[in-house]
This record gives structure tokens, sequence and C-alpha cells, in this order.
């Protein structure tokens, strides 16, 4: 059973409605995995098995009945916690919302199932979406399934770690700093965070509001192709949407570029790249200059205060963002307050971890009176040059190649103890959210101690058509997204982390 | 008190902060029903409830409602505008910061001409005008230890206007309040209903104080929340007093610096200090990230321009001018947009003015208090079954004397009685046309002098009392006629017999 729940989800999806696979037995296999995995994982903080069987039966009786199939019809999809469902509880991996049910549905999630796609339950993350390594989930951590000792990355570390073990055929993951690219190197799957404005952020619990996007992780080109053409497109519910229709991710997605040129920025190799990172990376260039792209120099002068922005943007709209979470309305309420201000003072130390109060009195700082023009005003200023270096760059190239990651997979607390450590994990990935840009990340090679290495793609906005392109010509010509982790045999470890 | 006898000379500065609730189909930021009342917590989606990852979406309605009162106020429309998060904790507040416009505002500065009603007119300068959503209610009664949170109102538009201090006095302040009120009542984007709250008014007020050679300004208060015209004038007549009282008892004292921030107490009508919040406020304002700033064209502009109506002001003015009117009689025609509109059509068809006003502040306006009072709401006097058509015909008979005054007044009721009559055809059956007779004239004045000895003794004999008893019989002469005699010729035989006699 298990090889069903490990094809991509275009070949499940085309085989369930070829009538070749039931669409049961493939939600059938994929409850397997998670029984045999996830006890090591803890990839998902909630699964839905029996309305995702209830929904399969129902894809199986319409396709016996004849009736047109979706392009996700009976794909076993997990989504972020941190997307709000009707259905189960949308908790953010927070204590603050450990019970929230949501009543709506975001659009990501209507869209899912408007394409037939089954939803079988929410990932882990690092609380609010705040981290690189989701160690920060008040449920405790995701694990690599790779290499259970290694964290998965974050924010995204549960849809990555789920999808990387088998248990989804693809998941959704939210990326405000490099939170699905990030977990997609350290898992070696596919992760495409889309330009902004492409896919509705309605649903999406805010971290921050003019960061954050959606996108899909998935285990092939094809299959992050295939999220994407369903979940893009205008909404007017979200006022940052773009209101113009989205392209056709699909047809043309075998068809290599033609002289495609591949900008390598200086400032983004160098101090503090792994050594085998950056070979991986090397070769994954040497590949597509083999291939007949141009490979140019480019320079992105202001990356290096990319990081130093970031934690004062971000923060500031998070600080904003949560305060709506007050133990009055929803959410967790602190027991026998005193007044109305320890009712908001205590919900909020009891609710909140400490990395999500952290970024909040950051935040709170960045806009208070009097300080407001030396950070966030001139953080908006760094957004500004950022994005002109891009402009610049994508007059010289098509698309920008660099690493996802700086490292492999680190060891489960490694950095925990040092945000500072931690906050440098996105130092590749945060100017791509800066600016708005779509980025992605391809496996591209294993480290000696046979951990994930991931190639990351830049691109100018809306260019994800011809990205997903590059993409695919790579994965076409390797094998990587064919090595798959193998389950442990062993007992759960993540009980007891080391 | 130090001397009553030296009270100094003083200038009163005036301005105020008006919030507006907009009228508008949905709420600021969502499709949720803006209808509030109703069960508590029943106007609401999960955007108004603030639910994590809600997102808000701009009412076109509201900004072209605000973009409508801005240019009533001749305020310079903002040809790019942004959203603000202005951040504070309260339970009425979902999200915990207010959706605003912090320093691009939608309207920007303007004036409005305030006309002299009893007192001078003024320049009332806006400096702003500029959307945002309001909040919702706490209920603190008959919970025992908790309060209640109604979030009905939460998020409704609201446009918050706020004046230079130009006003010069309460009833000045009274005044710019009511003006308001007319204007967004003829514009449609508030019913303007004050005990429902849809106006609020906060005035800010200071003295000027002519002290040893210079202005002295007292500290500035800012009076919260009134939802009354007599309110605010009350409320400006006490603050005034206070601060001179409070100035006259030391008036060498260095001035205390700051604003305050007073409640008014309605009954015993005073006005209290509201207690500071314990640290100063830092509303952390910055951009929505979830807006995106909104572009307002001038062709936009001019399509908003010209659906709007003829505003109280200019119609007053024109009724003024071009028709004779009183300023008392344009301003009661002006009060309702309907009666306006009634008048203007009544016109329109050929009704002669002097003759119209009368009919409607007349007998019209009579029968629209008295059916008030019946049926325990107002009913406007444009509600009567009477249309333009049948004013116009109806003061046309008065004015070609086919009917006088007072018989009128009967066709009208009996018009309001039976829709749909044609009022020379009421008068001819009723009888109420004037007799031009002389014959007949003749006939009810015999009768008056044969029945008022005494009045026809004062005329004759009594210089003092000549022109009351002429007054006196023509009266006399005119009921005996039942309204139907000409006064004309009345005047002519009454007096002709009188003389002969």
């Amino acid at each position: 059973m298990t090889i069903l729940n490990e094809l991509s989800a275009v070949e499940l999806r085309d085989r369930i409605t070829g009538g070749e696979i039931k669409s049961v037995d493939a939600a059938e296999a994929v409850f397997q995995a998670i029984a045999a995995w996830d006890p090591f994982l803890h990839a998902y903080n909630s699964t839905f098995r029996e309305s995702t069987l209830r929904g399969a039966e129902k894809i199986d009786r319409d396709r016996a009945a004849g009736k047109k199939p979706g392009l996700l019809s009976g794909v076993p999809i997990a989504i972020k916690d941190n997307i709000c469902t009707t259905f189960g509880t949308t908790t953010c991996s927070s204590k603050m919302l450990a019970d929230f049910r949501s009543p709506y549905n975001a659009s990501v999630v209507e869209k899912l199932q408007n394409a037939g796609a089954l939803i079988v339950g929410k990932t882990n993350l690092d609380e609010f979406a705040m981290g690189s390594s989701t160690e920060n989930s008040a449920f405790g951590p995701t694990h690599n399934p790779w290499n259970t000792r290694r964290v998965p990355g974050g924010s995204s570390g549960g849809s990555a770690a789920a999808t990387a073990a088998g248990l989804c055929s693809a998941a959704l993951g939210s990326d405000t700093g490099g939170s699905i690219r990030q977990p997609a190197s350290l898992c070696g799957i596919v992760g495409l965070k889309p330009t902004y404005g492409l896919v509705s952020r309605y649903g999406l619990v805010a971290f921050a509001s003019s960061l954050d996007q959606i996108g899909p992780l998935a285990r092939t080109v094809a299959d992050a192709a295939l999220l994407l053409q369903v979940i893009a497109g205008h909404d007017p519910r979200d006022s940052t949407s773009w209101p113009e229709p989205s392209d056709d991710y699909l047809s043309e997605l075998e068809k290599p570029l033609e002289e495609v040129r591949l900008g390598l920025p200086e400032e983004f190799t160098g101090e503090g790249v792994d050594a085998e990172v950056a070979s991986a990376v090397r070769t994954a260039v040497e590949f597509y200059r083999a291939q007949g792209a141009k490979i140019v120099p480019v320079s992105l002068p202001h990356t290096r205060y990319g990081i130093a922005a970031y934690y004062v943007i971000a923060p500031a709209e998070a600080a904003s963002n949560l305060a709506r979470y007050d133990g009055v309305h929803y959410g967790h309420r602190a027991a026998h307050p005193e007044d109305l201000y320890d009712l908001y003072a205590a919900s909020r130390a009891q609710g909140f971890g400490p990395e999500v109060q952290r970024r909040i009195m950051l935040g709170t700082y960045a806009l208070s009176a009097g300080y407001y023009d030396a950070y966030y005003l001139r953080a908006l200023k760094v957004r500004q040059l950022i994005k002109h270096d891009f402009d610049e760059a994508f007059q010289q190239c098509d698309f920008i190649a660099c690493p996802t990651s700086p490292t492999v997979a680190f060891e489960l607390g490694a950095k925990s103890g040092d945000p500072l450590r931690m906050y440098l994990c996105d130092v590749f990935t945060v100017t791509c959210n800066i600016a708005g840009i779509p980025g992605m990340n391809i496996p591209c090679g294993f480290s000696s101690d046979g951990l994930p290495i991931g190639l990351q793609l830049l691109g100018p906005i809306f260019s994800e058509r011809r990205m997903l392109r590059l993409a695919r010509q790579y994965e076409k010509n390797h094998d990587w997204h064919k090595r798959r982790p193998q389950p442990p045999a062993a007992e759960p470890r993540h009980k007891q982390p080391d | 008190m130090a001397s009553a006898a030296a009270l100094p000379q003083y200038k009163v500065l005036i301005g105020m902060e008006i919030h507006v609730q907009l009228a508008t189909r949905s709420k600021m930021f969502t499709g949720a029903a803006n209808g509030f009342g109703g069960e508590p917590n029943s106007q609401v989606d999960p955007v108004v409830l603030g639910l994590p990852g809600v997102l808000p979406v701009i009412n076109r309605q509201a900004v072209e409602m605000a973009i409508m009162v801005g240019l009533a106020l001749n305020c310079r429309i903002a040809a790019q505008t942004k959203w603000d998060r202005k951040s504070y904790y309260y339970p009425d507040l979902p999200k915990n910061y207010q959706i605003s416009q912090y320093d691009q505002p939608l309207c920007g500065a303007g004036q409005m001409e305030l006309p002299p009603a009893d007192g001078p007119g003024a320049t009332v300068r806006i400096r702003r005008a500029h959307l945002e959503e309001d909040a919702g209610k706490l209920l603190h009664e008959n919970h025992g230890a908790f309060s209640l949170v109604d979030l009905n109102r939460a998020g409704t538009p609201l446009l918050e206007i706020v004046t230079e201090p130009d006003l010069a006095g309460p009833e000045q302040a009274r005044l710019f309040g009511e003006e308001l009120r007319h204007i967004c009542r003829y514009l449609g984007v508030s019913l303007g209903i004050m005990q429902q709250g849809h106006m609020r008014f906060e005035p800010n007020i200071n003295l000027h104080i002519f002290h040893q050679g210079q202005w002295v300004p007292t500290p500035i208060a800012e009076i919260k929340n009134l939802n009354s015209f007599r309110a605010v004038e009350r409320a400006c007549g006490y603050e005034i007093q206070r601060q001179l009282s409070e100035w006259m008892a030391s008036p060498d004292a260095p001035p205390p610096r700051g604003k305050s921030t007073r409640g008014w107490d309605d009954d015993r009508g005073v006005t209290l200090v509201q207690r500071e919040k314990e640290e100063a406020h830092d509303y952390r304002y910055f951009p929505d990230p979830d807006l995106v700033p909104l572009r307002v064209t001038p062709e936009w502009i001019e399509q908003i321009r010209a659906r709007m109506v003829e505003l109280p002001i200019p119609r007053r003015e024109r009724y003024r001018k071009q028709l004779g009117l009183s300023a008392k009689e344009a301003f009661s025609l002006t009060e309702e947009k309907s009666l306006s509109d009634l008048f203007d059509q009544a016109i329109a068809a050929g009704a002669p003015p002097r003759r119209l006003i009368n009919l409607l502040l007349g007998p019209a306006a009579k029968l629209a208090n008295e059916r008030s009072a019946a049926q325990g709401r107002p009913v406007p006097i444009s509600d009567l079954p009477v249309s333009a058509g049948q004013y116009a015909a109806l003061a046309r008979l008065v004015d070609q004397n086919a009917i006088s005054a007072t018989a009128s007044v009967a066709v009208f009721e009996y018009l309001a009685a039976h829709p749909g009559s044609d009022p020379a055809q009421v008068a001819a059956q009723q009888g109420l046309l004037q007799v031009r007779d002389a014959a007949r004239t003749l006939q009810w004045v015999l009768q008056a002098i044969a029945a008022n000895p005494q009045a026809v003794g004062d005329y004759r004999n009594n210089p003092k009392k000549k022109q009351a008893s002429l007054g006196f019989l023509r009266g006399a002469v005119m009921k005996l006629s039942q309204g139907k005699a000409d006064p004309k010729m009345v005047g002519q035989i009454l007096e002709e017999k009188l003389n002969d006699g």
C-alpha cells in the first residue's frame, strides 16, 4: 500500500480519474502512513480521517456517475495550521488558539475543495509562523523525516515533513520570510512562494500582512504547478490580491526555456554557506550552463540589510495583527483576572510563547512614537532599495539562482537558545518577500550525511509560469526528487527529544 | 470668584469634531449589513468580529458619501488617500486597532459659510474629514462582575469632520451642528437621528482673555460625545463660564498646559473631567498593510458631484433672492428636503410663491403636526396626500381672488381628507368661490352695520378707535359671507356706508 501515497499528485489524480485507483484506497494509504510515521515526526497537529474517507467515497461515486473530475480529484492535501477551516481547529500551533474553530474557510481551502482535493489534516508550524525550525510550536517540534534528530526547517515544517514523508500528496504552507522554501530545502522537496498578491490571503491567519503569501509544497515541480493552478487568482475579499486572472502553469511545463539568462548574485555566496551547499548549487548552475543558459553575475547590494529590515517590518505588522488575541472575544483567557488590564496581560502572557512575545515587543517598540522614523520608516526605505536591487538585476537576467538555506537541516535545539542565529537561517529567503517577487526551492543534492540541499530560484513578479518550467528542466535531468526518506523502525522519538 | 465687577474682555474659540455615521447598506470594510439595533451581535460577520485571517475591503459607497460631504463643505478632495491602523486596547474594538486615516485624509481643507440666522454669520474653516470604522458598545448594567460586548455597531462607517476653532460661541456651535445635519440629510448620507447617535459632537473650547495688554489663552477642553444640539449649546455655555471663573480665580497664575477631556452631565448641566488614562496615548499609527491606497480621479469626483442635490444654504439664498421670501420662511422651508422639494415642484407647476408658502407653513404645517401627534411619529408635510400640482392650483385660486385665504384653508382640508380632488371643483362644490356681486355684498355690509351699533358708533365718533372698528366690521362682513365676499369690494362698500351715515 505504501506506494500509493508516494505517487505524485499528478499521477495519483490521473489514476483516480482514470479508474485505476480508488480514491478511498489512496486515502487509506495516506492514513496508514500517518499512523506509522507521524508519531516520529509530529508533522500534523490534527488529521481528518473520517471526513477524508467520506470525501474519497464521494469522489469514487462521482467518477462512477461520470461527473467531470476536478484538477485535484481525490488528491490528499495537508494544510498548514494557520489557514482557517470550518472543520477541526485552526491553532497556529499556539496555546492562544489551541481550541479555536473558524466559522469560515480560507479562500484557498474553498478552491482546494472545489478542485476535488481531500484535506487530510493540518500541519504543525512555528507558533503564528514565527520561526525557522518548527521548534516554536506550543505542541512540540516537528522532526525531519531524513533524520529525526534534525529540524525540518520552518515555519511550514509540518507541511514539508508530511510531504517529504508521503503523509500527503502535497501541502500548503505560508511564506513570510522563507517559511515555505527553507523547510522545502531542508526536507528535500519543491516549495514555491508566489508573487505577493497572486494567492488570496483571506483566511490565512496574518503574521506580517505585507509579506505573507500562501504557496505549495510538493514532491515534484509538476505537483507544485498543479496546486498553484488551483489556488492562484483574484479574490475580491483580499484587497491586495492581484486583479487579473492567473496564468496557465501546466500546459507548457515540460518545455525548456530558451536563451535563459541566469543571474548569480555575489552577495549570496561566501561566508556562512556550508561548503557542500555551495558546491551543490554550483553544480546545478553548471547544469543550466550546459543546457544553454547564459550565466551572468549580478549584484544585490542591499541584501545585507535584508534581515535587519525584515525584523523591523515583520514584527511591526505582527504586533498589530496579533493585538486581537486579548482573551476578550475568543482564544485563551486567563482565569480570575483582577481587572481589564490584567485580563489582557495575563491572557497574552499565558497564550503566547517566547518567540511570539519577543516579536510583539520588537514590533511595538519599532512603531512607538519617537522610534517610528528611526526604525519602521527606515526599514521601509531599505525595502524600496531591495526592490530596486531586484529590478536592476532582472534587467540583466531572467532568473536568479542561489542557495535556499546556507546550511542543511540542523539538530533540534542547536539554535533555539540564540534567536539571532536562528534569524540568519532566512538570510537568502527574506529579500524575496521584501520585494514581493516569487521564489522557489528545488532539491539539488544531498550532503555527505544524507541531508537534502536546495536550490533557490528567484524571478520577477508574476514569472511563476516560466520559473516552473526552468525548475522542471532541472528536475527532468536529475533524480534527487526520486529519493525518499525511509520510515523509522524504532520507537517514536519526538516524545523524548535529544 | 475674585470680583464680579472685573469681568475681563475675552474671545471664545470653539472648534468641533463631528462623527457622522454613514447610512451605507453595508459596513465600512465588509459586506455585513450596516443596520444596528436588533439582537446584540446579530449585525456582524467574521470581518466585523476581527476573527483570525479576515481582511478588510473598502466600501465604495462610504467613500462616495464622504466625498459628497467633502464637496458640500468645499473641501479639497485628495487624489490619493490611504488607510492607517490606530492601536489601542478596548473590549469594544475587536482587532484592538481601528482602521482610520492618519496623515492622508480623504477630504482636506474646506469651509462652510454659516448663514446669519439670528446672530451674525460666520465662515467656519474645515480642517479635514476622514473615514474610519466605528467601535462596538459595552453593556455594563445588570451583569454582575461582567460587562457584555455588543459589536453590532462595530465597523459602521464613520466620517470624522474636524473644524478650525472658528465658532465664536455656544449658539454658533449649535447652528453649525444643525447646518451640518441638514447637509448630511439632504445628501442622503445620514438620517441624522440624534437620539440614535447618527451624529456625535465633540467641541474643543478655550478662551482668549485680554489681560495686561495681551491675549492669554486658557487651556483647551474637549467635551466628549454630545449627541444633541441642546447639549452642544449648553455644554459650550457652561464650559465658557467655567474657564472664565477658573481664570479669574487666579489671573496671574502661569497658564496650565495641555488639553483636558471632559464629559457632559446633562442632568446636572455641568462638564466634568474624565478620568485620564494612566499612560499617555501612543496610537502607533502605521499604514494598514491589508489595504491598498485609494486613488480618486477627477472624473470620479465629477460623477459624484453630478449626483448631489442643491443644498439647504443655496436653496435659502434662492428663495430669498429670487422669490422674495424672508430669512425665516426660507429656513422653515428648507429644514426638510422633502418640503423644499415639494415647494420647488409646486413653484414649477405655476404656484405664486407668497400664496404657496402661506399654504405650506399655515394649514399644511398645522395638519402635519396634528397627524404627527396622533400617530406618535413625525409626519412630514410632504407625506400629506396633497400633490405639488394641487398646491399650485389652490395657491393660484387665492392669487386670482377666486377664493379668499380663509376659504383656501377649507379647500386644503378637503383636499387632504379626499385625496385626488381638484381644488377649483372643491371650491365650487363647497360654495367657497368669491362673490363679486355688489348687491350681495351690500346686503352683508348692511347686516353687519345693523348688528354692531357699538363699532359703528366708535367709527363715527371716536377717532382713536376708527381704524380698529373698521377692521372689526370688515371681519364681521367676511364672516357673514362665510369668507366668500371679495375683501376689496367689502372695504369699499363698508367705508361708503359708514361715511354716508
